[in-house]
């Protein structure tokens, strides 16, 4: 009897290949997901991402009898490596990884090789808490369209920091940069091209200064690219003999342009998340002299995502748990400054009173910048403007 | 069984390697089906080649391992010439095996913060004395001809040429043959030099060729410490496997081959030296001269070496204060406040992550040890050297990682062993194998074969001769060379994550995981984490000799 079953479960298995035997109604998969071992692929750099993630652990467990593993990464790209290796050896059910915290490029790739399960995230009961027919930004990622292989999970948009104590005039905006650079030298940089945050200074500046960002949001072999970015390039340029080493070399990553700032070696910053600043106050790492801002046309802000490999082996815990970090109340912890400071999801007018209260009762911390602040988000260029630009930059900066 | 041994090594090791490498070569001309290139074309060595500042990375990775290789070894040599039992020198040994516990990227950070800009030396010296209120901008650590990356990798390859040099210098008489010398006039350095060091540096070439074919391929240090506008090649190859543009896994396995084809030049160029060299060397010692450049060969010696050590020793000192510091800006030379809370935040994730990393490291060092006695066992039963094919075990020192890793995860995946504990103690076998066999095989090659022969002739099993004579005169060399393999397995990063698939946690997936994040201090907390499993190795292969003889006056040499 027991084989019969298998069998058929087997046969179910291949036939369904996109899900395999997740059962279609909420409380089928949430049953599902009792006792299973989920490990979520995400990086682990900092100490706060991996204090929220041990503390989601713990109300899973409780909650829903799952067992919520981190795996951490230093990169997003060693999980995506593991799934195509199991691809390629022809392991399809059995996948080591079965969440995975990713967004643009990675999940653009992942998508185009059919190596994400899904769909699945119209599954989800908190799912609509996003709003997700006003907020297209739930639904498209880096302008892809998500079409359910990915649960909205964080908000980040650039902001700016300064060190009050060592420049007082921090600018504004792409064209103020350039000038307060001269006079400060040697006071700013930004990270390395194809280093993330590295590239999106360069889709920021982009975006301020060409005067056609219709282009940017359609695919890059549309647009004349060369007469795009010109400006970008007369820009960059222009600022590097001012920027830290005098542009010879560069950061290799937020958390390095941080230490610069802990040291006083730079004056100004940026980052992708509006609380790094805060939180680094208050872990005594930056002085308390640091302020956050935006720049005055807005920045560029996107949403970080979870998504399951086409082979992952506990599906159904990974959208319980995928579900679990989207509610309310893990949102709320998230963006509270005190554990990790990252912005929520959520749409504030689609939660009960209740659970908006949660979030109006987070405290503002010294240096950080209110979430009312952060009204202006640019949107995300089109992914393929990543690979163009940081070719372009190479060629230009990369000494031969 | 013995028999076979060396082919049970070579199957174990070889044969993955081999097939990891193979793996990468389709790729390497544009067929990976996968990832949409179904026609094998030369498209991504074009690339390759019309990367920006590619030929600047190739020069930077080949000068980078050259020059290290010959700094650490000239330093090594020119202080072994000067080495006497002085307590100086007693000292100087003893620090070794510590200062090769620190694991490199560890080291490497330590030594970036010491000599950065912002870090703790200029710190020292201002603003008092220089003048600095902020760190000026110069560029010290990331320059261009990777002078930082050549100082930081040669301080900690001294430590480890020097310790096989130790291992290897009794069998040569050195002391005798430098008497002998000293009697026809020559001064004690040039003596040493002339009648020992050719003769040591064969001995110690396998090491050499290790440490060079690490310096030109490292990643992580080369990441803290190397240029960086270009990266050296190593790192920008692991960049591309890194890529979310999967088209670079193109790219990523032309470039890893490309490295290969640099480590081996760089070791043709290194072995055409050494020709000239030796010719350099014969006219030298023909000429006979008696004294020059004694004082220099000293000199040489004591400096490198005391620079060597105190740079690591600073580096560590940088470590541990950065792992205590409250706010710390230049130029305060100590943190406004001390914390503990650092330490307090990591103890209770240490744990598990610790068990793991003891556990790997004891069954890969164990079986290691296991493998390469039974070769070496073998080798004095048949009073013939081992097979020649046993040199291939070097194989995984020479190659570099990122170059099979990713092909023997898929090749795991096809043999159907998923991530698991074994899978990743048989990756760190690759690695530390190769290093025990290393250490320990000229020690147990140059014990005196008279030994056996009387217990022999007092009727001795071979199983006899193994357990009652060999192992406790060779106990030091071989707790050497198994806390050398602990180290070794304990510094591993991507064969635990790519063959763990992430699942299997050491201490040292943990440091790189949250120095990505870059905060000094965690990374000072965890990078002492690191060091102290190795160092915890080093110290019972010290002390338990020790308390074994100790009411046996003649083992305590041994």
């Amino acid at each position: 009897m027991k084989a019969f079953i298998l069998a058929i479960g087997l046969a179910l298995s291949t036939q369904t290949f996109a899900q395999t035997g997740i059962s279609e109604n909420w409380n089928g998969i949430v049953e599902e997901a009792k006792g299973q071992i989920v490990y979520f692929n995400a990086w682990g750099g900092e100490s706060r991402t991996n204090n929220y993630i041990r503390w989601a652990a713990e109300q899973v467990e409780d909650l829903y009898g799952i067992k919520l593993v981190h795996v951490k990464l230093s990169d997003t790209s060693e999980a995506v490596s593991r799934v195509i290796a199991e691809q390629q050896a022809g392991n399809t059910t059995k996948g080591a990884v079965d969440l995975i915290w990713i967004n643009g490029e990675n999940f653009a790739t992942l998508k185009r090789a059919g190596l994400l399960h899904g769909p699945w995230v119209g599954k989800l009961p908190n799912f609509p808490l996003t709003d997700p027919e006003n907020n297209p930004e739930m639904t498209t990622d880096f302008t892809v369209p998500v079409e359910g292989y990915e649960a909205p999970w964080s908000k980040a948009q650039v902001v700016f920091y300064y060190d009050k104590s060592l420049t007082e005039n921090p600018p504004t905006s792409m064209s103020e940069l350039l000038k307060w650079a001269k006079t400060n030298p040697g006071e700013f940089s930004y990270p390395k091209p194809p280093q993330f945050l590295g590239t999106t200074f360069l889709k920021q500046a982009l975006l301020e200064l060409s005067d056609n960002r219709d282009a940017l949001y359609k695919p890059v072999e549309e647009a004349n690219f060369e007469e795009v970015t010109a400006p970008l390039w007369s820009f960059l340029d222009a600022l590097h003999p001012y920027l830290w080493r005098s542009g010879r070399t560069f950061p290799d990553n937020g958390p390095a342009l941080r230490r610069m700032m802990a040291d006083g070696v730079l004056s100004l910053a940026f980052s992708f998340n509006p609380n790094e600043a805060a939180s680094a106050i208050a872990n005594s790492e930056l002085p308390p002299t640091v302020r956050t801002y935006v720049l005055n046309g807005g920045t560029i802000g996107n949403v970080s995502f979870l998504a399951i490999p086409f082979n992952a082996s506990h599906k159904a815990g990974a959208m319980v748990v995928a579900n679990f970090l989207m509610s309310p109340e893990a949102q709320a912890h998230k963006q509270n400054p005190e554990n990790w400071g990252s912005i929520t999801v959520l749409a504030m007018d689609k939660l009960s009173s209740e659970d908006r209260a949660r979030f109006d009762a987070l405290p503002i911390p010294v240096g950080g910048v209110a979430t009312q602040g952060l009204q202006q988000v640019v949107g995300e260029l089109h992914p393929s403007w990543i690979e163009a630009l940081e070719r372009a930059w190479q060629e230009r900066y990369m000494a031969h | 069984m013995l028999r076979y041994i060396s082919w049970l090594i070579i199957a174990v090791l070889i044969l993955p390697i081999a097939g990891g490498m193979i793996l990468i070569i389709p790729p390497a001309f544009g067929y990976l089906p996968l990832l949409g290139g179904d026609a094998i074309s030369l498209e991504p060595w074009q690339r390759l080649w019309h990367t920006p500042g590619i030929s600047r990375s190739i020069g930077v990775s080949f000068g980078t391992g050259l020059a290290t290789t010959a700094l650490a070894l000239i330093v090594v040599f020119a202080f072994l010439a000067t080495f006497s039992p002085t307590r100086f020198d007693r000292w100087v040994n003893r620090l070794m095996s510590p200062l090769l516990s620190v694991p490199h990227a560890a080291a490497a950070f330590g030594f970036a913060f010491l000599i950065a800009p912002s870090g703790l030396l200029l710190r020292g010296f201002s603003p008092w004395l220089t003048g600095f209120e902020r760190p000026p901008d110069i560029m010290v650590v990331n320059d261009p001809f990777g002078l930082s990356l050549i100082a930081g990798l040669a301080i900690k390859e001294i430590p480890f040429l020097l310790l096989v040099s130790l291992a290897a210098l009794p069998q040569l008489n050195a002391q005798q043959k430098v008497m002998l010398a000293r009697s026809l006039g020559y001064h004690p350095r040039i003596a040493w030099l002339k009648v020992v060091a050719p003769g040591l540096y064969r001995l110690v070439r396998l090491p050499v060729y290790a440490v060079l074919a690490f310096a030109t391929s490292t990643v992580d240090v080369a990441m803290i410490l190397g240029p960086n506008l270009p990266s050296t090649l190593s790192v920008q190859v692991v960049q591309w496997f890194n890529d979310p543009d999967l088209s670079y896994r193109f790219l990523a396995a032309a470039g890893a081959l490309l490295q290969l084809l640099v480590t081996g030049m760089t070791l043709v160029t290194w072995w055409a030296l050494e020709l000239t060299v030796a010719r350099l060397f014969h006219a030298w010692i023909r000429r006979g001269g008696r004294r020059g450049g004694d004082r220099l060969i000293r000199v040489t010696g004591r400096s490198g070496m005391v620079m060597a050590i105190s740079l690591s020793g600073l580096g560590l000192l940088a470590l541990f204060v950065n792992s205590v510091a409250g706010f710390w800006r230049f130029p305060s030379s100590w943190p406004a406040n001390f914390t503990l809370s650092h330490w307090l935040a990591a103890l209770p994730t240490i744990e598990r992550p610790l068990v793991t990393t003891l556990v790997v490291a004891g069954l890969a060092a164990s079986i290691a040890m296991l493998l390469v006695l039974a070769a070496l066992e073998q080798e004095q039963r048949q009073n013939k050297p081992a097979t020649r094919a046993l040199c291939l075990l070097y194989l995984p020192l020479l190659i570099p990682q990122v170059g099979f890793l990713s092909g023997i995860t898929v090749l795991s995946e096809m043999a159907g062993y998923g991530p698991s504990l074994l899978v990743v103690v048989w990756g760190h076998l690759l690695f530390v194998l190769p290093y025990i066999y290393l250490t320990l095989s000229e020690s147990y090659r140059q014990l005196d074969p008279r030994w056996a022969w009387i217990a022999r002739s007092l009727g001795s099993s071979q199983a006899g001769i193994f357990w009652r004579i060999r192992v406790p005169l060779l106990l030091r060399p071989m707790l050497m060379a198994f806390a050398l393999g602990v180290a070794i397995s304990a510094s591993q990063y991507l064969p635990t994550q790519l063959l763990g698939g992430g699942r299997i946690v050491t201490i040292t997936t943990e440091a790189v995981a949250l120095s990505s994040g870059g905060d000094r201090r965690l990374i000072g907390v965890w990078g002492l984490v690191q060091a102290m499993v190795p160092l915890l190795g080093f110290l019972f292969a010290m002390l338990i000799p020790k308390l074994l003889w100790r009411r046996r006056k003649g083992m305590q040499r041994a």
